[in-house]
């Protein structure tokens, strides 16, 4: 029968919430094609994580390694490469975050099987692959199909599945670790935490968010009225960290923090899926964009489509006004 | 350090109009304007800072039209010293995995110590060009790379994670580096620059220079297969609010008092 395998991530003794995603569509995609859904973890002391895994899979494969205690590309191709080859499974699921995107397409070449990434819906048709993803920064959509395979591997988007609970009783597998050479290529050293200090905009109540669209860094001060006007703090998406507009503590998204506020006014950006994951949760969101094809008006509960510096002087008046 | 840069001439489309072709396959391409892949400028950049520090050369590499030559121009004029534009009617409809074998027969006989690409290109997005060409040319790679300090026959380098962490790997060299925006700040071109890149001489390579078949590139070389473009389905549209930028600011203003904002 074949398996549908969902490759787990962890990373500093934790489960990441992409693992429980993919294991919610990697469930449907088993029963539609009468398969199984089998968890993949791979690691050094990790029963902690297949027993949690087990409710959700019908089996969890395990490989626990001292050269698996931290992610690495190179021994994790290894193990995985081993894995299909010897149970080629219809389908590996893999999460498109930075650790699945160091490993999926090196081990898809290397393998020569057909690869789709930053999948958001999967689908069998007939035997072959169906993907949705995005181009253009999310402004279209793509149905794609991947070249009649055995086997496939996909990354897969976060949040674009819940992660069901179920109260499955999976058997955990342990497996032999092929590993047996040394791992020579690549060596992780260790993990840099983001320096503490700064600004906490996860603890604001209200964020007013800046995109590329305010042009210039002359134009800060604007809308950090704006902010003030409103009691809020100043956030932005990456572009403004990354011309150093803004200290890094301030930007929202993936790479950045994830916030909830009260209120979330983004003026200029764009959204793309990477910003997008780190503000849809916030109570209230309005967005300002000169394109009314922007894809932030897809998250947003009120949109204006105007020049934002024509309308940041106006509200910032019309919010002193209202507060007399 | 030689230094190979891949480099990707896609279209601007964050504040364009886009709109999807008769063949419901591919988006209108007129009216766009092109430039350099935005994580290709980083890694260009980052590139030719070695190169001042380090000596040695840069290359930059495209698959791309002829078009792409203004791409290629721009890396010029920011100190690479050779480009390469691999051209081909065949290597048209080529996803992440063909191009990265297009690219692959180019770089194998080059002399190299680094290649850098960018960790995505903002049109197709796929971020698999970068560790494939490292897969088919059997060398190691670090993707999403943030900084980078070059040692004897390695590189030790900051890859970003989730959230605002990092990691430090080091990789073997030769490798592959796919290279995330923000790692340095690239510079402006001088008018001198673009003038002496105007001179410089780009080469042009084609399917049979490279030794590929027809059916290793293209549609046919490729794991996926395009069906159809569609503008995405909304889930939650926005109410868009309308009028002058006055009375728009009065309605928000309203809103935001109404629910006890202000
Ligand atoms: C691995 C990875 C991680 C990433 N992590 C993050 C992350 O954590 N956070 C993040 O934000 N991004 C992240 N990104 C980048 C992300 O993909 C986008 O490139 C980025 O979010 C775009 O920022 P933007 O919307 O400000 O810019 P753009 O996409 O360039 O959009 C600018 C917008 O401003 C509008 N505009 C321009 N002028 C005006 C005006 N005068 N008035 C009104 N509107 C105007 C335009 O219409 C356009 O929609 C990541 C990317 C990668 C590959
Ligand atoms: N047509 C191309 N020519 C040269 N390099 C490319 C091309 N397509 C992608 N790349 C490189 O691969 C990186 C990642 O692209 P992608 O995998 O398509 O997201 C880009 O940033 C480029 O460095």
């Amino acid at each position: 029968m074949a398996e549908i395998f969902v490759l787990a991530e962890h990373r500093r003794g934790e489960l990441r919430d992409i693992t429980f995603e993919m294991l919610t569509k990697g469930k449907e995609l088993a029963e539609k094609t009468n398969g199984e859904l089998t968890a993949v973890l791979l690691g050094k002391n990790v029963k902690e994580h297949a027993e949690k895994l087990s409710t959700r899979a019908k089996r969890v494969l395990v490989v626990e390694d001292d050269k698996l205690e931290n992610f690495n590309s190179e021994a994790y191709q290894k193990v995985m490469m081993h894995l299909i080859k010897e149970r080629k499974p219809l389908l590996t699921m893999i999460g498109h975050t930075s650790f699945g995107m160091d490993l999926a397409p090196s081990l898809a070449a290397s393998l020569n099987t057909p690869l789709a990434t930053d999948c958001i819906d999967l689908a069998f048709e007939n035997g072959t692959l169906t993907v949705t993803r995005q181009m253009y920064g999310g402004k279209v959509n793509v149905k794609a199909t991947l070249k009649p395979a055995e086997t496939y591997i996909v990354t897969v988007r976060q949040a674009a599945f819940p992660a069901e609970e179920t109260a499955l009783n999976g058997e955990i597998v342990e497996m032999p670790s092929p590993l047996s050479e040394e791992i020579a290529e690549k060596r992780f050293i260790e993990y840099v935490l983001p320096p503490p200090g700064g600004v906490d905009i996860t603890a604001a109540e209200v964020l007013v968010g800046i995109g590329r669209g305010i042009k210039d860094e002359s134009n800060i001060p604007l809308v950090e009225e704006l902010a003030k006007a409103l009691g809020g703090v100043l956030a932005c998406s990456r572009p403004i960290v990354d011309k150093g507009w803004l200290p890094n503590d301030r930007q929202v998204g993936t790479s950045g923090k994830t916030v909830k506020p009260k209120l979330y006014i983004a003026l200029g950006i764009s959204g793309a899926f990477q910003h997008v994951l780190g503000m849809k949760n916030s109570d209230l969101i309005i967005a300002v964009n000169k394109d009314p094809k922007a894809p932030i008006f897809n998250v947003a509960d009120y949109g204006i489509v105007e020049d934002l510096f024509k309308v940041v002087p106006q509200l910032k008046d019309k919010i002193l006004e209202l507060k007399g | 350090m030689d230094i190979i840069v891949c480099v990707k001439h896609v279209p601007e489309t964050a504040e364009a109009e886009i709109r999807i072709d008769s063949t419901g396959k591919n988006i209108e391409k007129t009216g766009l304007v092109y430039d350099i892949n935005e994580w290709d400028d980083y890694a260009v950049e980052e590139a030719v800072r070695i190169k001042e520090k380090l000596g040695g050369t840069v290359t930059a590499i495209t698959v791309g039209p002829e078009d792409a030559d203004s791409t290629l121009r721009k890396c010029l004029a920011r100190g690479a010293d050779k480009a390469i534009r691999l051209t081909d009617p065949a290597f048209e409809g080529s996803d992440g995995y063909a191009t990265a074998k297009i690219l692959y027969k180019a770089i194998k006989d080059m002399p190299f110590d680094v290649i850098f690409t960018g960790a995505q290109a903002g049109d197709d997005g796929y971020a698999m060009v970068g560790p494939i060409l490292a897969e088919l040319l059997g060398i190691p790679h670090a993707t999403m790379v943030k900084k980078i300090e070059l040692k004897d026959g390695a590189a030790k380098v900051n890859r970003e994670l989730e959230g605002g962490l990092e990691e430090i790997v080091e990789v073997k060299l030769p490798a592959v580096l796919t290279i995330q925006t923000g790692i340095n700040e690239p510079r402006y071109v001088s008018i001198m620059g673009i003038r002496k890149a105007m001179k410089k001489e780009i080469t042009v390579l084609g399917l049979s220079e490279l030794g590929l078949n027809a059916n290793e590139v293209g549609e046919a070389g490729s794991w996926i297969k395009i069906e159809k473009l569609y503008v995405p389905p909304v889930e939650k549209q926005a109410e868009f609010i309308e009028g002058s930028p006055e009375e728009v600011a009065a309605k928000i203003a309203e809103i935001l008092k109404a629910k006890g904002l202000i």
